[in-house]
């Protein structure tokens, strides 16, 4: 990615401030950015300083000493029951939900199995989220095995939330499965304001756009985790992003993430706390949100978090009846830099092979001639997504170019498919639509062929193909074939260029 | 079980810098220390080659071996040929989704999981990681660039590493979960550089590590490069992961019930 061509638009709408932070965070550095940053992502004219406007901390008249605190602090806080901490302290914290899947769920039991003993049960059968979603719709027996360890453990255990599958032929036959674990936390109520979530994925993540702390940790962890409800963590400091301004109708918040990424890199936020505010982010649907905390991976960030407001209390309302207590950051919060975001210029992106940082304008990349569309995963399959794909398919009109495969995330998202009317459509659903287009039959809820999978996974990349996919990564060989080259790209930026074949605008349809 | 776990025959006690009897051993290996001093990391270079030469090698595994005399300070040592890569050598090259059925607590599964090591590399990577045929790789230390072990949070990444062999990675940073996971599982030494020694060295080089001077020494090209001190995860690895340790330390009781 050329800078030449971010720089237009990069300069008028992006500040950052930094300088805010603690002393060991924040030494002087001649470079206005103070992160290291990947050469696909360089974009050196766009960044203007401004000064701290905080004070330094001072001791309350009390004699004690208050600090202020920022949302991932304070919620760091509360789970390790300290009143004060630091960022780069270890602490132990209490752990609220532990979730895992079918790829990492048999290896931490493995864990927990040994280090505690064959007879162990795990601390909480209320707290242990356990959701098969990866490797599902397949006839690697290893894969259907591993499916089979999870629930003889949740059957032994009597794990309160198990969203099994047996009858992998129809899945609609199991009323249980929900299909991508990030999605279903959400859906099934699991997510909570103030509280802290860990699990077995990278994209846990999600989780913190309801105001909370959720991190992606290994098996190794979620073994001690299953066995002692608490683990060891490293308060992360906090990167401020404000996004400000009225979202353009041809953006989502996949855009914003992608800005973001290809701002500070892949590794620009590494064991950092990712926060998102400002006018854009309070507009944001749950849905939306949710695709924005969940890519905080993708620029190493450790967490992502969103203030829990009015639209997380309603999106919660019928969905859990434990208490919660949402926390925000205090205004004297330290952060560690500072981005401003004026979101009404920005273009739709996308992310071009092989790196999330990868960032371009998607109008750029026109003449990227393209092999397939999928739509899908726990970034890009939500019922949101699919209606914004039905939305371009309807202005348009026309009939899909490429082959286009439809991945929903979750069961629910499935039944929203084939039964919510799409607006403006005189009553159709998304499935009416993707039909009249052209597209693939939606397929079975699950990870799909976001990350390759076993070779028989539905619209797995088994050949080297171009793919614009509203999935999360693109590196070598992620969706199957290592030749293969992904276009990581919104909901609307994917339906345009199933379109035309091409990687496409979605001004091109929606105005 | 890594080899290196095995052959690793420093033991705590004789450690200068860490002592059995702390009650609360300090415990923060939870990030490399590189996070400390964010503004003196180097801004990288594009890499101007990924295909080194093959070369034939008859390459032992890495050893790591403490000091002939042991009342002196330990010197845990790893010896063997390097294995080079780039930048942001992602979980997906490491060891890609289509292995991750292999349940690295199974003792079958986990050898198998080693020989799948680093097999989603580009075919710009002339030279392969493990031959054709075989379960562990000739290359004991994995050279990289930035951002180490990106992406996924899969554990199978560091296990699949130490399964085929490997012994430390060292790589100018890493991604947090890869670093977390590799000392949590004690499978691999997650070493930084202090330099940029990917562009300079080359696959197949002979490598020594020496730990507790924090020293690389290529033997092939004749230079030294100092690294980054490993720190308390040091101790974690060298116990076998942080289950090990903390019965090590007393942390929790000695023994699985």
């Amino acid at each position: 990615m050329a800078s030449s061509t971010i720089s237009p638009y990069s300069t008028s709408f992006i500040t950052e401030k930094k300088g805010l932070g603690w002393s060991a965070f924040s030494s002087p550095s001649p470079s206005p950015f103070p992160i290291p940053k990947c050469k696909k992502s360089i974009s050196k004219t766009i960044v203007s300083v401004m000064s701290p406007q905080q004070s330094e901390r001072r001791p309350a008249t009390t004699g004690s000493v208050k600090t202020a605190l920022t949302m991932t602090e304070k919620i760091f806080a509360r789970a390790s029951k300290k009143p004060q901490l630091i960022p780069g302290e270890n602490v132990w914290v209490n752990v609220d939900i532990l979730m895992t899947h079918d790829v990492c769920g048999p290896g931490s039991i493995g864990i927990f199995k040994k280090e505690f003993g064959q007879d162990a049960k795990v601390w909480d059968r209320e707290k242990v989220v356990i959701i098969p979603d990866h490797y599902i719709f397949t006839k690697d027996e290893r894969a259907n095995r591993n499916v089979d360890i999870l629930r003889d453990f949740c059957n032994e255990q009597d794990i309160k939330y198990f969203y099994d599958i047996k009858d992998l032929g129809n899945f609609k036959a199991n009323p249980d499965y929900k299909g991508v674990c990030h999605v279903a936390l959400a859906q099934e109520g699991h997510c909570r304001p103030g509280e802290v979530l860990l699990g077995t994925d990278s994209h846990t993540c999600t989780a913190g756009a309801f105001g909370q702390f959720a991190t992606g940790i290994g098996n190794t962890d979620a073994g001690f985790v299953l066995g002692t409800g608490k683990l060891l963590l490293k308060v992360p400091p906090t990167l401020r992003f404000v996004m400000d301004g009225e979202m353009p109708d041809y953006l989502q918040a996949k855009d914003l993430i992608l800005q973001i990424i290809g701002e500070i890199s892949v590794a620009g936020a590494t064991y950092k706390s990712m926060e998102f505010v400002g006018s854009t982010v309070e507009s944001l649907t749950m849905e939306e949100r949710m695709t924005l905390c969940n890519m905080v991976v993708e620029a190493g960030g450790k967490n992502g978090v969103v203030p829990a407001d009015s639209t997380t209390f309603k999106y919660l309302e019928d969905k859990t009846t434990l208490p919660y207590e949402p926390v925000y950051s205090d205004a004297q919060a330290r952060f560690l830099s500072e981005y401003r975001f004026d979101i009404s210029k920005l273009e739709p992106l996308v992310a071009k092979p092989h790196s999330p940082d990868n960032r371009a304008l998607a109008r750029e990349c026109k003449d990227v001639k393209i092999d397939r569309v999928y739509i899908g995963s726990c970034t890009g399959g939500k019922t949101e997504d699919f209606m914004a794909v039905a939305k371009v398919f309807l202005a348009s009109g026309k009939k899909v170019k490429v082959p286009t495969f439809l991945v929903p995330a979750t069961q629910k998202v499935w039944m929203d498919v084939y039964t919510l009317p799409v607006p403006g459509s005189g009553g159709k659903t998304c499935a009416q639509i993707f039909e009249e287009a052209g597209c693939d039959t939606p397929a079975s809820p699950s990870c799909g062929a976001c990350l390759g999978g076993p070779k028989d996974t539905h619209a797995r990349m088994n050949e080297p193909l171009v793919c614009v996919s509203t999935t999360n990564r693109n590196f070598p060989g992620r969706m199957g074939h290592k030749e293969g080259q992904i276009y990581l790209a919104s909901p609307y930026t994917a339906a345009a260029s199933a379109l035309t074949g091409f990687v496409t605008d979605p001004r091109e349809f929606l105005q | 079980m890594a080899v290196c776990r095995s052959t690793t025959a420093i033991s705590l006690s004789r450690n200068p810098n860490f002592s059995t009897t702390n009650p609360k051993p300090s415990l923060s290996f939870l990030s490399p220390p590189s996070l400390k001093l964010p503004s003196i990391l180097p801004s990288f270079k594009p890499l101007t080659s990924q295909s080194p030469p093959d070369q034939r090698l008859s390459i032992p595994r890495a050893t790591a071996a403490d000091s002939a005399t042991p009342t002196t300070t330990s010197t845990t040592f790893f010896h063997g040929h390097c294995y080079v890569v780039g930048d942001n050598i992602d979980t997906d090259q490491i060891i890609p989704a289509e292995y991750l059925t292999l349940v690295p607590s199974k003792p079958d599964e986990y050898e198998k999981l080693g020989s799948y090591a680093l097999i989603g590399l580009p075919a710009t990577y002339k030279t392969r990681f493990i031959e054709a045929n075989q379960t562990k790789t000739k290359y004991s230390i994995v050279i990289g660039g930035e951002n180490f072990g990106c992406g996924s949070s899969r554990e199978h990444a560091p296990v699949a590493l130490g399964a085929a062999g490997v012994a430390a990675v060292v790589a100018e940073s890493y991604a947090r979960i890869f670093f977390r996971n590799s000392v949590a599982t004690g499978e691999i030494y997650p070493l930084e550089s202090e330099v940029r020694i990917c562009e300079e060295c080359k696959t197949g080089d002979l490598i020594t590590i020496e730990l507790m001077e924090s020293k690389l020494i290529n033997h092939t090209s004749g230079k030294e490069y100092k690294l980054k001190p490993i720190g308390d995860a040091g101790p974690v690895i060298e116990a076998g992961g942080i289950f090990a340790y903390a019965r090590k330390t007393g942390m929790i009781p000695s023994h699985a019930p």
